[in-house]
This record gives C-alpha cells, sequence and structure tokens, in this order.
C-alpha cells in the first residue's frame, strides 16, 4: 500500500507536560518563559485570518504589547466565516446544576471525537472554556438571558447537560462582533496594523523559523513581503475542497497549504464532518449550501419513498408507501442520531434511487405531525426564522410541504499539525482554530468549533507564543535575504502563470469538478477502490487546470479569479492528500466511514489497535509521495468505548 | 428564464464607470441573484470579456460582504433579505434589472460593484467597543442583565455592517449603523463606563468619514437586512444630548 | 468587449469623477450632524409654537373686524408699560429672525454635507421607500422661505399690499384674498400646504432628534405631526377661503 506514500518516523507532541491531567495547562503556563513588557513592543508578529480564533489572538497580543500585523482577504474583519456559526458555544460552567464540569466536558469532546483527539489539548480546552464566557460577557455579547437577568443555557448536539450558551441563531456572529471589536480597539490604539483585502501567498521560512508571509494587495496587486517574528495561522478550513460547502465562498486553504509546502506536517486531512440538515442543490448554478439548524430533527420526522422513483408528490404518498428510515434502523434515538449517522444514512437511501428533489438528492423532513400535534403557532414559534430562511431559499413553504434536506461538508477537524503549544513543525508558525487538527478527533461535537477558537485566540496561544518569543527579537531579515526573494519569486512567477495560461476552461468549471470528485468518493463514504480512482481522476484533472485554465484581467487589479485559480490549485494538491489520509485509514472513526470496516449490521468499526494516531503527512514535492508520520495518541482518562444508537 | 442586466461597470477608482447590459438566457428561477451573476460571469469568461467584479462571501445573509443596489433599491426588491438571499424566482422572465454599486462618498467603488466600507471600520474604531482586556474579565454571572435589555442589545447587535443603509439614505448618513452599535453597547451594563465618550467619538468618526447626516427619512431601516429600527437613532441622539451636558459639567 | 453580447447605453451619469478608493483625510474635525439637527430641532419648535400662536390670532377675522384690528393693534402694547410699546414685539421679531437663521444655516450644511455624500447619482433613481413628507423637507423649506418674506412684505410693512393701511389689517387681509387676486391666494394656499408637508416630517424628526426612542413613542410623535399640521393648515387657510367665499369681507 505504499504506491501512494511513504512511511516516517512516529512524532510526539513534546510540549505537553505530563502528570495530572488538571494540572498539566497550569504547569505548562508555569514553565512558560515570559517576555518583559518593556520589549514586546520590539516583537512583531503576523496573523493571518481574523475570525473567532485570529481575531481574539491579534486583540490579546496586541493587548498584551506586541506588535501585531494582521492580515484577512475580506474586505473587513467583521466578515470572517465565523460570523455564520448559528448554535452556540460550549462552556463547562454548571450554571443548571445538572452534573456538568470541565471534566465532563472534556470526556464527551473525546469521546465525541471518536477517540482520536489529544487528551491533553482537550482538557486545557474545556478548562479555558469557562475563562471564554466571563471574557465574552465583559465585551458586551448579548447571549440569550432568563428572565432573573442571567445567562440562558441549552443543550445541544444531543449532549444530557446545558452547557451550550447561546445568542438566538446567531452565535457565532455576536461572539466575532466582540473579537473584532476588540481588535478594532487594538487597531485604533495603533496596536495591530490591519491589513483587509490582503491575501497570503507564501510562508517565508529563513534558518528553519518562520519569519514571515508574502502577501498579495488584492486590490492593487501589489506584492509585498512581510517580516515578523512569529507567524499565526489562523485561516480557517478547508471544505470548499468540495466546492459546495456550507463555507463562505472565500473560505480556502492556501495559507495552510503553503505552510504545509514549506516543511509544516498537515494531520487527518481526511476528517471532514458533513451536516446532515442543509438545503439541498437547487441545480447545476449552485454556488454554495445553506445548513438548517440541527433543532429541527428535534419534531421533523425524516423519510423518503418506500419505492424508488416514485415521483408523486410528497403530500399523494400516502403512509404505507413512505419509509421513516431513522426511526425504523435506529429506533432508540430515531431523527436525532448524531450527525454522521444521519448524513450515510441519506445518502444510502438517494444511492437506492429513492431520494427526492432535483437530481434525487434530498429527503424528506417532515412537520406535518408536529403541526397536528402542536399546532401550527407552537410549530412557528420554535421554527420560524428557519422556517422563513428555508422558504426564501426553495421558494416552498415547510408549513405545506415537507422540507427536502441532504448532508453537506459543514466543517474539517484536519489541519496543521500542532502540539501543545499550537505551534507547527517549523519553530515559529503557530496554527489556531479550525486551521489546526487537534481537539476535536474524528469528529466535532455541536457548540465546540467556537469555543476551540476563542479559547486557542484569547487564551492559550498568547502563553504558548510569549515562550517562543522570550527567546526573540530574532535577527532581522532583510527583504533581500535570498529565501525572502526566492518566495517572493514563486508567488510572483505563479501568478503569472495562471493569467499566461489562456486556455479555454474557467477556474470555477475546475473547481466544481474537483468537488465532484471529492464529493463522490472522499465524502460521507470511502471505499479503497474509490480512493484509488479519486486520486488519478485528480491528477488528472490538475494537469488539465494547468494546461486549460482561462484567467481573464491582469494582476495588477482587482482580479477575483486570479484570487480563486489559485485557491483552486491549492486544493487539488490538498484533495489528493485528504484521499491518501482516507486510503490508509482502513477504520471507520467520526467523519471517516470506511465501507470495508464496517459491523454486519452496517455501522462505523474503529480499529483502535492499529489506527489510533493522528496522521501527519510531510511534503516533498508536488509530484512525490508524501510522508505519514504517525503520532501515537494515549487515552489514559477517557477509554474508547463504541458509540451505538440502536 | 432570460433576463437583461445593466450592470455597472467601473474598471477602477479612477474610472468614470458606466452601465453596460448583458443579456443572460436559461436562468434557473431557483437560483439566487449572485448564482445568476455567476452564471454571466463564466460566460464572460469565456468571451475573453472581464467578468463583473461583486464582493460576496458567506453567501447565507450574515457577513454583510454583498452589496448590490438593485432596480435602485439596496439589496434588491424583497424586505429583509440581503442580496445573496435575493432569488430569480422574485423576477420575471424578459425582466431588465439595474445594478449598482452602494454610492456614498464614503464607500469610493473599488471596481464595478466592489466598494470600500473601511469607514465603518473607523467608525468602530473610534469607539464601537467595551474595553476588556483578555484575562481581566470578571464571573459572567456578577452583573445580571435584565431579559429585555439583552434581548433589545441583540436585536441592535444583529447588524451585519453591510451599508445598505447608507447606500439607501437620501443623505448618505451611516447613522442606523452607528445607532446599532451605540445602542447595543449602551444597552448592557458593561458599556456603562464608555457610554458618553463612545457616542460623542463614534459620530466625530462618522462625520469625518464624509457621512451625511440624518434627516430621520428612515429609507436605511427598510432596506436594512436585519431591520434594525429606526427608533436607535433616536437612542443615539438621547445618548448624544446626555453626553454633551456631561461632557460640560 | 463584442459579439455582440453586450451593448454599451449611454445612460444620465452624474459625469463627476468618483472619489479615489481612499478614506478621505479631513484635517479640520467637522461640527457634529446631530448637533446642527438639534439646532434645526429646538429652532424648529420655536418655530412652530410661534405659528401656533399666529394661527390663533388670525383666526380673530371670524369675530369681525372691530376684534381682528383690536387684537393687532394690542399686539404692539404687550408687556407695556413694564416696556415701551413695541418693544416686545420687536424682541420677538429678532428672537424669530435668529431662529430662521440658526434653522436656515443647520439645514444648508447638512444639505450640503449630504449632498457632497452622494457625489454620483443612483442611475436608476430610488423610488421612495421611507416618507415624501421627509423627501421634500429642503425644497419645501425653500417655498416657505420665499413666502414668508412675501407674506411680510405684503401684511406687514403693506408694502406689497393694495390697501396698505398699517391702521386697517382687516381691511388688508379683505382685499389680499379678493377674487381677482386669485394668484396671491393660490401663493398662500400652496405655501401653508408646504408648511404643512414640512411640519408634518419636521415634528416627528425633531422629536426623535431630541431623543424619542420608543415604538410607541414614534406612533404617538407621527400621529401628533399629522395633527397639528392639518390643524396649522386648516386654521391658515379658513381665512382666505373665508374671503373667497364672502364669509368675511
Amino acid at each position: 500500500m505504499t504506491d501512494f506514500w511513504n512511511d516516517g518516523d512516529p512524532i510526539a507532541d513534546t510540549a505537553a507536560p505530563d502528570g495530572p491531567i488538571e494540572t498539566r495547562w497550569e504547569r505548562r503556563k508555569f514553565s512558560a518563559k515570559l517576555v518583559n513588557p518593556a520589549n514586546r513592543r520590539k516583537l512583531t508578529v503576523i496573523v493571518v485570518g481574523t475570525g473567532l480564533a485570529g481575531g481574539s489572538a491579534a486583540a490579546t497580543l496586541a493587548e498584551a504589547g506586541y506588535h501585531v500585523k494582521s492580515y484577512c482577504y475580506q474586505d473587513s474583519p467583521r466578515r470572517a466565516h465565523s460570523i455564520a456559526a448559528q448554535g452556540g458555544i460550549n462552556a463547562a460552567k454548571n450554571y443548571r446544576n445538572d452534573g456538568d464540569s470541565i471534566y465532563r466536558l472534556f470526556y464527551d469532546t473525546v469521546k465525541g471525537g471518536d477517540f482520536r483527539a489529544r487528551e491533553s489539548n482537550v482538557y486545557r480546552l474545556a478548562s479555558v472554556s469557562v475563562n471564554i464566557i466571563d471574557q465574552c460577557v465583559a465585551q458586551g455579547v448579548p447571549f440569550a438571558r432568563e428572565y432573573g437577568g442571567l445567562l440562558d443555557n441549552r443543550s445541544f448536539g444531543g449532549t444530557q447537560v446545558s452547557r451550550t450558551f447561546y445568542a438566538r441563531g446567531q452565535t457565532g456572529q455576536q461572539l466575532l462582533l466582540g473579537a473584532y471589536q476588540a481588535v478594532e480597539r487594538q487597531v485604533g490604539l495603533g496596536n495591530i496594523e490591519m491589513n483587509t483585502r490582503h491575501e497570503m501567498l507564501e510562508l517565508i521560512v529563513v534558518d528553519g523559523k518562520a519569519r514571515g508571509i508574502v502577501v498579495r494587495d488584492m486590490v492593487t496587486g501589489e506584492i509585498t513581503t512581510e517580516m515578523a517574528d512569529a507567524v499565526v495561522l489562523a485561516s480557517g478550513g478547508y471544505g470548499n475542497v468540495f466546492f459546495l460547502s456550507t463555507n463562505a465562498k472565500g473560505c480556502n486553504v492556501t495559507a495552510s497549504w503553503r505552510a504545509h509546502r514549506k516543511g509544516a506536517l498537515f494531520a487527518n486531512p481526511c476528517y471532514t464532518q458533513i451536516h446532515p440538515t442543509c438545503i439541498p442543490e437547487s441545480g447545476t448554478h449552485q454556488s454554495k449550501l445553506t445548513l438548517m439548524s440541527e433543532s429541527l430533527r428535534n419534531d421533523g420526522r425524516v423519510w423518503v419513498p418506500l419505492a424508488a422513483g416514485d415521483s408523486r408528490k410528497p403530500g399523494d404518498i400516502p403512509e404505507e408507501d413512505r419509509d421513516y428510515y431513522l426511526e425504523r434502523i435506529y429506533p432508540a434515538f430515531g431523527n436525532l442520531v448524531p450527525r454522521d449517522i444521519a448524513s450515510r444514512a441519506a445518502k444510502n437511501v438517494c444511492d437506492e434511487g429513492r431520494g427526492v428533489g432535483p437530481g434525487g438528492l434530498g429527503v424528506y423532513l417532515d412537520f406535518a405531525d408536529a403541526i397536528a400535534r402542536l399546532g401550527q403557532k407552537a410549530v412557528e414559534a420554535k421554527y420560524g426564522n428557519l422556517f422563513e430562511m428555508y422558504q426564501r431559499i426553495t421558494g416552498e413553504d415547510p408549513y405545506k410541504t415537507p422540507m427536502r434536506i441532504y448532508p453537506a461538508v459543514h466543517y474539517t477537524m484536519g489541519g496543521l499539525w500542532v502540539d501543545y503549544d499550537l505551534q507547527s513543525t517549523i519553530p515559529g508558525l503557530f496554527v489556531v482554530g479550525e486551521a489546526n487538527f487537534s481537539d476535536h478527533g474524528a469528529n466535532r461535537l455541536g457548540a465546540s468549533a467556537l469555543m476551540q477558537g476563542l479559547g486557542d485566540g484569547y487564551f492559550v496561544l498568547p502563553t504558548t507564543l510569549g515562550n517562543y518569543l522570550a527567546s526573540g527579537p530574532y535577527e532581522k531579515i532583510s527583504e533581500d535575504h535570498e529565501e525572502v526573494v526566492a518566495a517572493r519569486t514563486a508567488v510572483e512567477e505563479r501568478l503569472n502563470k495562471f493569467l499566461s495560461i489562456d486556455g479555454d476552461r474557467t477556474v470555477d468549471s475546475f473547481h466544481r469538478e474537483l468537488g465532484h470528485i471529492m464529493w463522490e468518493y472522499c465524502g460521507m463514504e470511502r471505499t479503497e477502490e474509490g480512493l484509488t480512482k479519486a486520486i488519478g481522476l485528480i491528477r488528472a484533472l490538475k494537469d488539465e487546470f494547468w494546461q486549460r485554465v482561462k484567467v481573464p484581467g491582469t494582476g495588477e487589479q482587482l482580479n477575483q479569479n486570479l484570487e480563486k485559480a489559485g485557491r483552486v490549485a491549492d486544493f487539488f494538491e490538498l484533495g489528493e492528500l485528504m484521499c491518501i489520509d482516507a486510503l490508509h485509514r482502513r477504520e471507520s472513526c467520526g467523519g471517516h466511514f470506511r465501507a470495508e470496516s464496517q459491523t454486519p449490521d452496517g455501522e462505523a468499526l474503529r480499529h483502535d489497535d492499529e489506527f489510533a494516531y493522528a496522521a501527519a503527512w510531510e511534503y516533498f514535492g508536488a509530484d512525490q509521495k508524501p510522508t505519514l508520520h504517525k503520532e501515537q495518541l494515549e487515552f489514559e482518562y477517557v477509554h474508547p468505548s463504541t458509540r451505538s444508537y440502536k | 428564464m432570460d433576463i437583461q442586466v445593466r450592470v455597472w461597470r467601473q474598471t477602477d477608482s479612477s474610472d468614470k464607470g458606466r452601465m453596460v447590459t448583458y443579456d443572460v438566457k436559461d436562468i434557473s428561477p431557483d437560483a439566487s441573484f449572485l448564482e445568476m451573476l455567476d452564471v454571466l460571469n463564466e460566460k464572460l469568461i469565456l468571451d475573453g470579456d472581464d467578468p463583473v467584479a461583486f464582493d460576496h462571501d458567506c453567501r447565507e445573509g450574515i457577513c454583510g460582504a454583498c452589496s448590490m443596489v438593485i432596480d435602485g433599491v439596496a439589496h434588491g426588491p424583497e424586505r429583509a433579505t440581503t442580496t445573496c438571499q435575493l432569488h430569480m424566482r422574485h423576477f420575471k422572465n424578459g425582466d431588465v434589472i439595474d445594478v449598482e454599486p452602494w454610492r456614498a462618498a464614503a464607500f469610493p467603488v473599488i471596481k464595478d460593484l466592489v466598494v470600500d466600507r473601511s469607514a465603518f471600520d473607523r467608525i468602530i474604531q473610534a469607539g464601537g467597543y467595551i474595553t476588556a482586556p483578555t484575562g481581566a474579565a470578571p464571573e459572567a454571572h456578577s452583573t445580571p442583565v435584565p431579559k429585555k435589555d439583552a434581548d433589545l442589545a441583540f436585536e441592535a447587535a444583529t447588524c451585519i455592517g453591510c451599508g445598505a443603509c447608507v447606500a439607501a439614505c437620501p443623505n448618505g448618513s451611516a447613522m442606523l449603523f452607528t445607532a446599532a452599535k451605540v445602542a447595543h453597547l449602551g444597552l448592557v451594563p458593561q458599556g456603562q463606563p464608555e457610554r458618553d465618550t463612545r457616542v460623542l467619538d463614534m459620530l466625530q468618526a462618522q462625520d469625518d468619514a464624509g457621512f451625511g447626516g440624518c434627516t430621520n427619512a428612515g429609507e436605511c431601516t427598510t432596506v436594512c437586512p436585519k431591520g434594525i429600527p429606526l427608533t436607535l437613532i433616536g437612542r443615539l441622539n438621547s445618548d448624544y444630548r446626555k453626553a454633551l451636558r456631561n461632557s460640560n459639567s | 468587449m463584442g459579439q455582440g453580447l453586450h451593448t454599451v447605453i449611454p445612460v444620465a451619469v452624474d459625469t463627476k469623477v468618483p472619489q479615489a478608493a481612499v478614506a478621505p483625510s479631513r484635517s479640520k474635525k467637522r461640527t457634529s450632524s446631530v448637533l446642527l439637527k438639534i439646532i434645526m430641532a429646538v429652532t424648529g419648535i420655536m418655530l412652530i409654537l410661534f405659528l401656533y400662536l399666529h394661527m390663533i390670532g388670525n383666526l380673530k377675522i371670524f369675530f369681525g373686524e372691530e376684534a381682528f384690528d383690536h387684537y393687532a393693534h394690542w399686539l404692539r402694547t404687550i408687556a407695556t408699560p413694564l416696556l415701551p410699546k413695541t418693544w416686545f414685539l420687536w424682541i420677538q421679531r429678532g428672537g424669530l429672525t435668529v431662529a430662521v437663521i440658526a434653522h436656515i444655516a443647520s439645514a444648508v450644511i447638512l444639505a450640503r454635507r449630504a449632498s457632497a455624500a452622494r457625489p454620483v447619482k443612483y442611475v436608476h433613481r430610488p423610488k421612495v421607500q421611507g416618507s415624501y413628507a421627509a423627501r421634500t423637507m429642503r425644497w419645501g423649506g425653500v417655498i416657505v422661505l420665499l413666502f414668508v418674506i412675501f407674506h411680510i412684505l405684503d401684511l406687514t410693512t403693506g408694502t406689497l399690499n393694495p390697501v396698505g393701511d398699517k391702521a386697517h389689517p382687516y381691511a388688508n387681509v379683505v382685499a389680499d384674498f379678493a377674487l381677482d387676486r386669485w394668484y396671491v391666494t393660490l401663493f398662500y394656499t400652496l405655501a401653508i400646504v408646504a408648511v404643512g408637508f414640512h411640519l408634518r416630517h419636521g415634528i416627528f424628526s425633531a422629536v426623535r432628534t431630541l431623543g424619542q426612542q420608543t415604538a410607541r413613542g414614534e406612533r404617538i410623535a407621527r400621529a401628533s405631526a399629522l395633527v397639528l399640521s392639518v390643524v396649522l393648515v386648516v386654521g391658515y387657510l379658513s381665512v382666505p377661503f373665508a374671503v373667497m367665499t364672502g364669509l368675511v369681507d
């Protein structure tokens, strides 16, 4: 099986202290070297991305006194895609007195991650979760409150305790605006140099350390090299490799991928979260998918016609010709099975030809029973805004006709490998938020992404980055340094290449085709045969891309297709690595379901003896096999068990 | 369906700009307005033309990037809907649709339909925050907030910073944007210490950025995709008056 | 560009070149637009009070020539013997003049800012989505100003009045609205209706500017503005129409 990769030496996280898990973070904080406040001004930190992780990191580092240079591709830091998170943020406050604790949040997260996350990191995440809520409240984040004026909590994503803090269905927006406002305050004070509409296109590594980035000003096309003592990537996830996802259109892997090409290991790229309740594709014009809150499954019943090819309207299909398949297969949990299971079941019935709607890629989510039982008013009170959103997008009235839903790519658990200090394998390159791989294992629990982004940015990174910077300031690097010039030249040559191909296919057409391959073979269910085929297809498509892509305009102006071309070119390489990673992991776990590894009744089958490790990949060149480094995961506190929802 | 779009084309900030008409054929009524433009752009690229530049990102109505005046109305004909959530089923076969950028001196055009909205960031920099350095926060439950205030603060805080209010305002005023942030932070107890300086500084930044003044015309709230109410401007005025009084005493 | 895919159509575009895509930098800090609005609100309220008192005086005409002329003469003796004759009248005139000047000066500054805030107009003229009265404040204000000038020359100084006898205001009024001077009545009517529109938005706007901020308050303010405007228009128009129909002669 080494047609596609080489096996390398194992790696280990040497930054994490051992000993009792409850005190590891305290001990790490104490052992971390400190930077004299007077010296911080002399230290420059680059932060790429302004979402929850990047925004909170930039603001906190600037408050601490470091000189921060921040970059985002959007026209304002407030538009980073964290803004779109709906559900909420977990914190082990135990305000409900329902038995919650830091340990329980830690336990649930490790278990929810299907035992593929690092215990030390997850415990730290759970312990800083309580500080996050305090911080956000102090910033004025308008969380939902009860009549007594205290914060409201809800249960989310199937947990048995109510630990999710929320701001109606716009929690991500409110948290991000809190971080954004803290950032803008520091911009106003001159501590953060904010660069909007700037895209990082290369990492500059000098003497083995990350020392800067190459950026393109997306308005003028100017390429500049930006130097610093450390670089923080907070550039988000890579779900857009599938073309259609719930990510924003601009989300991309370029910052992470450029770092990977420069030596940073990329861990668990195949771990993708596929969300079951999205609005299905309506045609070939579809540009993105919209998520609808999972809470809909509390009252909606999922079904498809019993017979394949039944083209009757949903209302004309009598009860006996319907298959409420989740209730049938999982009588204990019914419509409330976890995300991965609901998603895969929907795919299965559609593969059987029983899907509904255009292209047969959809299942019904029916509220007729709920409306009959509770009355339309009650249903409206609970889900009114979601029904409205559905109607706005589809033009169908979900009070009268069942909703159609289908799974869509939502989050990527994989990312750049980092140690306990959130430092990648390149010294001085730190990675926070969705861009790293650290905390969610093979599956992310609901309301945990916001927690991780803010935990990394507000509380973890400022300490661990300080430890690195305490050895600085590092030698000043001139713009004429050969590594700097080489990085800059590489960027310019690549951009010129895109513009000079002048082929006959658009960037989007390639991206769409890549997305189809990824979704078909590296989506909800993967097989050895399919993945092998996909790798071949991706390579062929990538070659075609470099021959036939057409990028209009020039590099000296706002050129949205040139931006896209660079991102798609990186997605090709990432897509191939995702397939290789999925291929090598001959087990089913979390968001990764391998058809060859299932129980007799079709459920996911993990192989803890063989695969209880994080797969960290090393890059050796576009046409070279990557090398696999395994970081063995130890489970001292939460012992692996099997999930069952029957 | 087949339609025509007349789109504002402007190569860069120094170009004068003009409306250009394009035919767009075989558009699905289920396509969003931006997807219709995607289809147009694919065709323009293959025909060797320059595709239409427009800001967009999340395409689910929350990031605030999309910014088009459609037939004279910011974000188009549907109420409480961003351009990205507007679908072609609201148009008829054969329609001629005018598409223009936000027009305001404080929002200069960068290219085609893309404008520079950094003036909004500058208003926030002037005071649209609560000073709360990381780590200094007290326990979240130490200060209860009446539910009514929390809910009102949330509603004001749902502003997505798209700039439709400015685009629609006959005076090119950003008062609804500023008022929403002043109200959000002024309604929670944590925001009280900076309440006076916030409103004075944010208004100064708004005036200095070249936005017009408010005449309470109410066009802003009718186009606001989040339905930020006009009453918040009254709140801002009241806060401003109190702040002036306090700063003189 | 080609293949007959699209055509450039000439449209009425403001030919000013848009500003460069950089933040407009201003060395001088602007006077707060909200402060200017407060000045307009306060002076506007003073002028409304005057208009109402003036209207009540006008209605004396229905009590006959003697009553009306007596009232007119009384105006010159207010506050006597504390003040010499007509002093109060002049103080009041001075106050009104200052209010009018402050009101107009603020309006001009704000109007100029508004026009500078949108240097390039929309090609597709937006339809008015807020109130029509709000959109006509500026031109309405100009009509009212012109009328006030005429009105002073007509019935205060008597310069343009056919009778022009300061001792007999009743006769002046009756002569003014005679049927053959229909154009005066028409101008008067037009101006009073303009005042009505001006106040309909102006009263609501003034209250908002002074800090009204609840939805209920907004409903009350809008309703009061409507009632106060209608009463004022009816009150003022009753005089010329009574003269024209012979009810007063």
